[in-house]
């Protein structure tokens, strides 16, 4: 039986009090050594989990030779975003859960050797990619997060001429806006990206769609469009009190830190409240996130207020486990019902109810209860609402044709095409809020069918 | 992509117009709506309502008054120097329709956003009644520009030193209680302002908008940070405004929520005027020498 390599991190004291990555990744000893433990399987089930197909066991094998080259080459024939992939998919819900070795010991931890490929090839320079000879034709990106990066990425690697339009002024979407430096660098987001424009992709940032321009506008413009325009509008709970300075929606939050760098003030403009008591309402990989946030901005109590138990909290276990190593307090089966404020507006706390589980719900989870009488006051300076978020509706203001389903998701057939003909969407604007990886699978998927109909 | 400043002056003490080079903006801009702007990487995103626009010439002005650390680095720029970020337009445009008499107001630096509005309601063919205020004379902006697209043009100061002496509320109660039927009032000023307006308003059956500006990070409903409270319902000004009905809002709240980064942009301007004083600080990067 082998061993998997333990992952070399920040210790926990330390890391609570600054931004820096937390996992460190990888020794070149480590790597392959880690490679190694794969037993190259006749019929490999790894790459079946892979949303985008990555050829593993091919790559896996290059490491252990020490053939990084070798590896990352075979990496990004299908992924443009190792790097960012290797950090942030949950793998062991994907490649690693069909590791054959996982059925008796733990699998090979794919996605730590992905981003050791990755590593390995930024430290040394990325070779520039080879252009394709040009088709002539003109696609438009709408939104360069992990859907558009993909998508943009395979449209030029096929030849057509890519403007990949972004609302904010910086590339990546969530990569760059929601996910924390301290789990994505955002000088490795910049770097992918770069790749991309290397690629021959046309970058223009600060350009909202449904604003500046139409879909309608556009398809005068352009042979084809794609739109992963994401799940960008935060949900609220819609209970009293929410709108009382100190609270703020997990995307509000997130974006002052990382878009922005508030924790930067004032060496950078943009101000963020840094809390001494922090609820975050929520139990995704976003309420993770805003919690660790909101503690290394200084916090001396942050807390996870989430309504159902710890085995139902759908962030990754890895991510779960890093926050209560750092000290983040998680009051589960806990569930707000009003923020509480003082006179002049400002937040004091929340009050909550306490919950039970009772029956599966339609999500085959426990629904929970509140349970009578369990009122009680949490106290509290900011509270960040980490409960979801939905589509932006912008897209579809001059959308002549495009069809949403009632929760305002884009509908696309199997091959990612909307109503609208040439104009294809994928990610969390077609799904709602899921992962970077999916999302990148969709891009993909919507790339291939662009192809088709151009060709 | 970075952002030429065409054109630059100050109007009035600390109230500045610039004109910025942006052809695409220009081309989608209407009345009513606002653009975001970043100076450079390490700025803030600000919201500023669009005062002017040509699209045939391809810019649009933009009017500003001196206040936290960001307006006053712009102040300092000129025509040698670019905009990091110039995003929009953003917001609803004005409902612009033929509805018969139109009152604007425009209070200190809000008259700028009015301008744009009553060449729109002129152009739309009624009847327009402008009434421009200011604390002093010397802080009165756009008179010329706004007195040619209206028909009638009131100026109100503070302190009596033109016009009527007094608020732009007395005039607008003034029309109220007069014979003339008014169609629709548009206020844009200062919160303060616009809530004394909403008051005056409000025993009249008269459609009243105003143009909330809240803090904004993103500008297209990604946040939630300009949230306000309009009919006991959640709004996010950036997407559903910021244009909303003035007797609906509940302006305790969003000056409240104004004011929440207070100490932090005291705390940015001191440090930004030391440095800009200091021989060394800003090594003349800002051009304020």
């Amino acid at each position: 039986m082998s061993v998997r390599q333990a992952m070399p991190v920040q210790p926990a004291d330390v890391r609570a009090h600054n931004f820096k990555e937390v996992a460190l990744g990888y020794t070149q000893e480590q790597a392959v050594a880690e490679a190694e433990r794969c037993i190259e399987c006749k019929k490999p089930q790894c790459v079946k989990g892979c949303p985008v197909n990555i050829d593993i066991p091919a790559f896996i094998k290059s490491m252990k030779t020490s053939d990084f080259d070798d590896a990352i080459d075979k990496i990004k024939e299908t992924n443009s975003l190792p790097a960012v992939c290797g950090r942030v998919c949950p793998q062991e819900t994907q490649c690693e859960m069909y590791c054959i070795l996982g059925k008796k010991e733990e699998p090979v931890a794919i996605g730590r050797l992905e981003r050791f490929c990755a590593d390995y090839e930024r430290e040394k320079g990325v070779k520039a990619p080879q252009r394709t000879t040009s088709t002539g034709k003109r696609v438009a990106v709408v939104g360069s997060g992990p859907a558009g990066l993909a998508a943009a990425s395979d449209l030029a690697k096929a030849g057509h001429e890519v403007t990949m339009f972004e609302a904010l002024h910086s590339a990546g979407g969530v990569l760059i806006y929601g996910i924390p430096e301290f789990r994505l660098p955002k000088d490795i987001v910049a770097e992918e990206v770069d790749y991309i424009t290397q690629l021959g992709v046309e970058l223009k940032s600060g350009y909202v769609i449904g604003k500046i321009k139409t879909i309608d506008d556009m398809k005068n413009e352009f042979d084809a469009i794609f739109l992963g325009t994401g799940a960008g509008l935060p949900n609220f709970m819609g209970i009293d009190g929410e709108n009382l300075n100190g609270v703020y929606s997990a995307n509000e939050f997130l974006t002052r830190v990382n878009l922005m760098k508030a924790y930067q003030f004032p060496e950078y403009d943009t101000p963020i409240k840094r809390g001494k008591r922090v609820i975050v309402v929520g139990g995704g990989n976003v309420a993770m996130d805003a919690a660790r946030c909101a503690l290394r901005l200084g916090a001396d109590e942050v807390s996870i207020v989430y309504r159902r138990s710890d085995e139902e909290l759908p962030a990754r276990r890895e991510e779960i486990e890093h926050a209560k190593e750092e000290g983040i307090v998680f009051r589960l089966l806990t569930n707000p019902v009003k923020i509480l404020g003082d006179e002049n507006l400002m937040v004091t706390g929340a009050e909550c109810v306490k919950m039970e589980l009772g029956e599966p719900d339609d999500s085959g989870r426990r629904r929970p209860q509140v349970i009578e009488g369990s009122e009680h006051v949490v106290d509290a300076d900011i509270v960040i609402m980490a409960i979801g978020t939905s589509p932006n509706p912008l897209i579809f203001e001059g959308a002549t044709g495009l069809e949403k389903s009632k929760w305002g998701t884009i509908i696309v057939d199997e091959a990612g095409m909307t109503s609208i003909d040439g104009v294809c969407a994928g990610g969390d604007v077609v799904t709602g809020a899921a992962t970077v990886i999916s999302a990148m699978g969709a891009g993909k998927l919507a790339a291939h069918t662009i192809n088709e109909y151009l060709l | 992509m970075t952002y030429n400043i065409l054109e630059k002056y100050e109007m009035v003490p600390t109230v500045h117009l610039m004109k910025i080079d942006a052809p695409d903006v220009a081309k989608a801009a209407k009345a009513g709506q606002f653009i975001i702007l970043r100076i450079d990487e390490t700025g803030e995103r600000i919201p500023l309502t669009i005062a002017d626009f040509d699209a045939a010439e391809g810019y649009v002005t933009i009017i500003f008054q001196e206040m936290g650390k960001t307006t006053k680095h712009l102040a300092k720029l000129t025509t040698d120097d670019k905009l990091q970020d110039f995003v929009g337009p953003l917001g609803q445009p004005s409902e612009i329709e033929k509805l018969g008499t139109v009152v604007l107001v425009g209070g200190g630096v809000g008259v700028a956003p009015i301008y744009p509005q009553a060449r729109a309601y002129r152009k739309a063919g009624n009847k327009v009644i402008s009434i421009i205020g200011a604390r002093s004379k010397d802080l009165l902006i756009l008179e010329d520009e706004m007195r040619a697209q209206s028909d009638e043009l009131y100026i109100t100061t503070d302190d009596g030193s033109k016009g009527h002496h007094g608020f732009v509320t007395q005039i607008v109660l003034k029309l109220l209680e007069g014979d003339e039927a008014i169609d629709r009032i548009v206020a844009i000023g200062p919160p303060v302002m616009m809530r004394a307006v909403a008051g005056v308003v409000a025993p009249f059956d008269v459609e009243t908008l105003v143009s909330l500006n809240p803090v904004m990070v993103d500008g297209t409903g990604m946040c939630g940070g300009c949230r306000v409270l309009v009919d006991g319902k959640t709004k996010f000004a950036c997407v559903d405004g910021p244009e909303f009905d003035a007797r609906k809002v509940d302006f305790n709240l969003m000056m409240s929520r104004l004011g929440l980064y207070r100490p932090e942009e005291a705390d940015a301007v001191e440090a930004y005027e030391k440095e800009c004083e200091s021989e060394t600080g800003c090594g003349g990067g800002c051009t304020c020498q």
